[in-house]
């Protein structure tokens, strides 16, 4: 079976510095695939390059299509949903406007109502917050938030940057949980960055290590994680 | 109190005008962070547009009308074209840009129109318009056709998903491109908005201020005024600091009759009354910077 997304030979530029030198991964449909590494290593870089968000070389190829010269915008509405690092509130909005705007190109407004009930089945807590200023949402709320506006483009898809960072432990255990029903539930595939290598271990299926720039090690999610070498030298713990 | 009354509707008239200039300044802040310094001329060209329309015979609201669509279509042009190459620009290259259409605009007008001050009629009805003694027909359609189109683009931002995916490219661009918004042209489409607006604003004070090349001088610098007392990032506010600083400036002048009257001693009136309401600005803004309704937004570094 083809990969759904295809990654070869990518490097990254922020002005005249390079940042990725050679990073190469297939996912596979359905699958959940992370990306680890220490700060600094290229995870941020690589889901942005992805996305088309800086200076890109390399092959990046989705369901079999070169996505490689199409601008953000046009990427996301592939279906391939980036939920960022910071999560990428908009404050000022209500939650409301957070989902829906990314349903703003649908003429269909049942269509996206009966989307955003689906999307409050994931996230009840969303729901009782509907009217609310998106910025008065504690963290873990906010990346709920992030997670249900990626889910609101129906997305085949999923590119997660850290989203475990800064919440409490409780919260970060709901979220997965969350992100692993709707692997299952909606057949979206995901590519997830962690810095909680443990945490993604037990998410993913498989595993790509970054360092500097480049992958160098990979395989399935159970054999990295039983490598003593691997977790020692790359994971730190 | 007739004259009191007739000093806050005429103040009400103007503090109109101010609000649409200013909230036609803010709509362009807010999704760049520049001050279009060229708002007013390019108000005052599309003024010239509908007068030069009417002298071919089209009516007023018909000229009205086309005038406001071909503003809108100057703003969008406007910025794909010139500002489109210079997103990535420093600011002082931006500012340039906006002082050399502000000139470019104000000579092209003089050189097609001549620097002779114009007559400009008023479209509102002299009789059975208006309140008797308080305010005239025009200053009362002013104040009507400005409430709507104010109320129609609140309604715009407000319920419509384009008027939405326009303030999440306003508020934070890169997530908005992140769900699919195309960012460039949410932006010409903002600069399309703040011309069709100010547009609005220069056809209805044109039959109070006369038609000349440099009718709109006065009226952005108060326009800007009220944006800044209202909050330079709050449309909300801008609206109504233009609504302040209108009926601000007429009170001076108001307050300075008074005084003259009883104690026969002239300190201020009309001719002050610019300089007195500006001085009320700035101590505004000395005591609150954002703004009355303004936020201050505090940026991580």
């Amino acid at each position: 079976m083809a990969a759904l997304l295809e990654v070869k030979g990518l490097k990254a530029f922020y002005g005249q510095t390079q940042s990725l030198y050679d990073v190469g991964f297939d996912i596979e449909t359905g699958g959940i695939t992370t990306l680890l590494g220490a700060n600094g290593a290229g995870k941020t870089t690589t889901l942005r390059a992805i996305c088309n968000m800086v200076r890109r070389e390399g092959l990046v190829r989705f369901d079999g299509k070169d996505i490689k010269n199409l601008p953000t915008e046009e990427v996301v509405r592939l279906r391939i949903a980036h939920v960022p690092e910071g999560r990428g509130t908009f404050t000022t909005l209500t939650v409301d406007e957070n989902l829906r705007i990314a349903a703003y190109t649908r003429k269909d407004k049942q269509a996206v109502n009966r989307e955003l009930e689906r999307v409050f089945a994931y996230f009840p807590r969303l729901k009782e917050r509907i009217q609310q200023q998106a910025g008065t949402l504690s963290g873990g709320e906010q990346q709920m938030l992030a997670i249900a506006r990626a889910l609101m483009l129906g997305p085949r898809l999923m590119l997660l940057d850290e989203p475990s960072f800064g919440l409490a432990p409780l919260i970060v255990v709901e979220i997965f949980r969350i992100l692993r029903r709707i692997n299952e539930e909606e057949k979206v595939s995901i590519l997830l960055v962690e810095q909680n290598a443990a945490l993604a271990l037990d998410l993913a299926d498989h595993a790509y290590v970054l360092e500097t720039g480049r992958v160098v090690m990979s395989g399935p999610s159970t054999v990295v994680k039983n490598d003593e070498n691997i977790r020692k030298s790359y994971l730190g713990y | 109190m007739e004259q009191f009354l007739q000093q806050i509707a005429s103040g009400l008239a103007n503090g109109a005008i101010y609000a649409c200039v200013a909230l036609a300044l803010v709509m362009i802040y807010v999704s760049t962070d520049h001050i279009n310094f060229a708002q007013g001329e390019m108000a005052m060209f599309s003024t010239y547009i509908s007068w030069q329309l009417m002298s071919w015979g089209v009516s007023f609201w018909i000229a009205f009308i086309l005038a406001v669509l071909l503003s809108f279509v100057m703003g969008v042009v406007i910025e794909r074209v010139i500002l489109r190459p210079l997103h990535n620009a420093p600011v002082l290259s931006i500012v340039v840009v906006f002082i050399g259409l502000l000139a470019i605009f104000n000579s092209v007008a003089g050189a097609i129109w001549s620097y002779l001050i114009k007559e400009y009629p008023s479209p509102f009805p002299k009789s059975s318009f208006g309140i008797a003694g308080v305010i005239g027909p025009h200053q009362l359609g002013v104040v009507l056709v400005t409430l709507i189109v104010l109320g129609l683009l609140f309604a715009f931002f407000r319920y419509t998903p384009l008027g939405l995916a326009m303030r999440a490219a306003a508020q934070n661009p890169q997530m908005a491109r992140l769900v699919g918004v195309r960012v460039d042209w949410m932006l010409a489409l903002g600069w399309g908005l703040a011309a069709a607006v100010g547009a609005v604003a220069g056809i209805m004070v044109a039959h109070i201020v006369y038609l000349d090349p440099n009718m709109m001088a006065g009226i952005l610098l108060y326009a800007f005024a009220g944006a800044l007392v209202g909050g330079i990032g709050n449309p909300g506010g801008a609206v109504l600091g233009g609504f302040i600083v209108g009926v601000l400036e007429n009170m001076v002048a108001f307050a300075g009759n008074q005084l003259e009257k009883a104690t026969g001693v002239y300190i201020i009136g009309n001719g002050e009354k610019l300089t007195v309401a500006l001085i009320i600005v700035i101590f505004v803004l000395t005591v609150r910077p954002a703004g009355i309704f303004g936020r201050v937004v505090v940026k991580r570094v």
